[in-house]
């Protein structure tokens, strides 16, 4: 934990504010980061006459260079902010990283010429202002980093509940339309969620549309006996519809044997056939305008 | 010694498993429920497991082995109110019970039995 022993520098440097704003906003837009698609310039010149001005505050009061420290927080806030917002809209990590990178020439040069006649001023201002802005550089990666973690697993929750919606047709009646492929995570996660509807709704009969299932291989067959054998011993019948004729070829060609399970080719005759069974009947009616 | 009360409502035998099911307890139900039906003629037995949330593979093999036995005796079992856990387990255990007739609940599962002995008379 060293302090930044350089009150003076800092003042200088904030004498020089505007300066530096200008050669930073130089150094942004000229760079092959810049990326004049995702960013205007006007919110580009807010946020770094932003962050100069917090990053000169913090400095002047005597910090250290533990950018962890409380009285980073300001910064780190507003860096933190920056990161998120650049990490939705597009930006690869290393645009997103030059923006504090960028700051160091600029830095550098009013440093120099400042303290051009003591050079071991010189040479500490510039090691601390280095280590300093390398810090902050890699701040702003790591949040960038959990910002597009976050997105990605909330993605993948989203995924698990979209992907097994259990839906009350009728009365007694319940439609599990699968849609995508059915490993063993999510077939756990679909017989669970059947089995739970069919105690709420105390449906006697649950259709399950393979339609959106690519491919049905031995394990997915399987995985669609054990989910029929659990809800027939919880005391409901299980139909599967939307079977494609090439699924009905593998089916029989790899020996899988669906036994009692009825099937059927699309939903509406599984539902015509759930109908029967629970003794509903769907007529059109008559004299009625369409 | 604990044993499992077997009620009788008209033409039917009623047994509620409400306590946590152990082996013995479970031999006693499979010579006391033989020995009912027997005894009173029945035509069929209905089995409540609502409040059973733990089965082993002993459990879920009693209870296909009492519904083989009652079939012997001339009587249709079933068994209703298994939990979802329930089932996955005795399905992953490798015992889908087959030749048990099941329901949702009690109620249900008296409409079964009925339409059931409706259909052999």
């Amino acid at each position: 934990m060293k302090s930044i022993a350089a009150g003076l520098h800092v003042k200088m440097l904030q004498n020089k504010e505007a300066k530096l704003l200008a050669d930073w906003l130089k150094n942004q837009t000229g760079s092959h980061t810049f990326r004049p698609d995702l960013i205007k310039d006007s919110e580009l010149t807010e946020q770094s006459r932003q962050f100069l001005k917090l990053f000169l505050r913090t400095l002047s009061q005597e910090t250290s260079d533990e950018i962890m420290a409380a009285e980073w927080s300001d910064v780190r806030d507003m860096l933190g902010d920056v990161s998120r917002s650049r990490a939705l809209q597009g930006f690869t990590p290393s645009e997103t990283a030059t923006f504090v990178f960028s700051l160091k020439e600029p830095l550098f040069t009013v440093l120099s010429t400042e303290l051009k006649n003591d050079p071991e001023a010189l040479a500490d201002g510039l090691w601390s202002m280095t280590a300093l802005l390398d810090k902050l550089g890699l701040y702003t990666t790591e949040i960038f980093q959990k910002s597009r973690e976050e997105v990605i697993v909330r993605q993948q929750r989203e995924l698990l509940e979209l992907s097994t919606p259990v839906v009350q047709l009728w009365d007694d009646i319940l439609a599990l339309p699968l849609v995508g492929t059915l490993d063993s995570a999510r077939a756990q996660v679909v017989m669970e969620t059947l089995l739970q509807k069919i105690v709420d709704t105390e449906a006697a009969i649950a259709i399950i549309d393979i339609t959106g299932v690519p491919t049905v291989d031995t394990l997915v067959a399987q995985h669609l006996l054990k989910t029929i054998a659990a809800t027939r011993l919880m005391g409901a019948d299980c139909i599967i519809s939307g079977i494609r004729p090439q699924i009905a070829q593998t089916i029989v060609h790899l020996g899988v044997d669906l036994g009692e399970v009825v099937t059927k080719a699309t939903l509406a005759d599984a539902f015509a056939v759930a109908l029967k069974r629970t003794g509903s009947r769907i007529a059109a009616s008559q004299g009625a305008q369409p | 010694m604990d044993r499992i009360p077997i009620l009788k409502m008209g033409k039917f035998l009623l047994v509620t498993i409400q306590v946590d099911m152990h082996d013995q307890l479970a031999l006693h139900l499979q010579d006391d429920l033989t020995t009912r039906i027997a005894s009173e003629r029945s035509h069929g037995v209905l089995i409540d497991i609502s409040s059973l949330d733990m089965v082993d593979s002993f459990i879920g093999r009693m209870i296909a082995n009492i519904a083989g036995m009652a079939r012997v005796l001339d009587a249709e079992t079933v068994v209703v109110g298994m939990r979802p856990s329930v089932a996955i387990t005795l399905v992953e255990l490798g015992l889908p019970l087959p030749g048990v007739h099941t329901a949702l609940n009690v109620e249900k599962g008296m409409a079964l039995l009925e339409q059931r002995v409706q259909e052999r008379l």
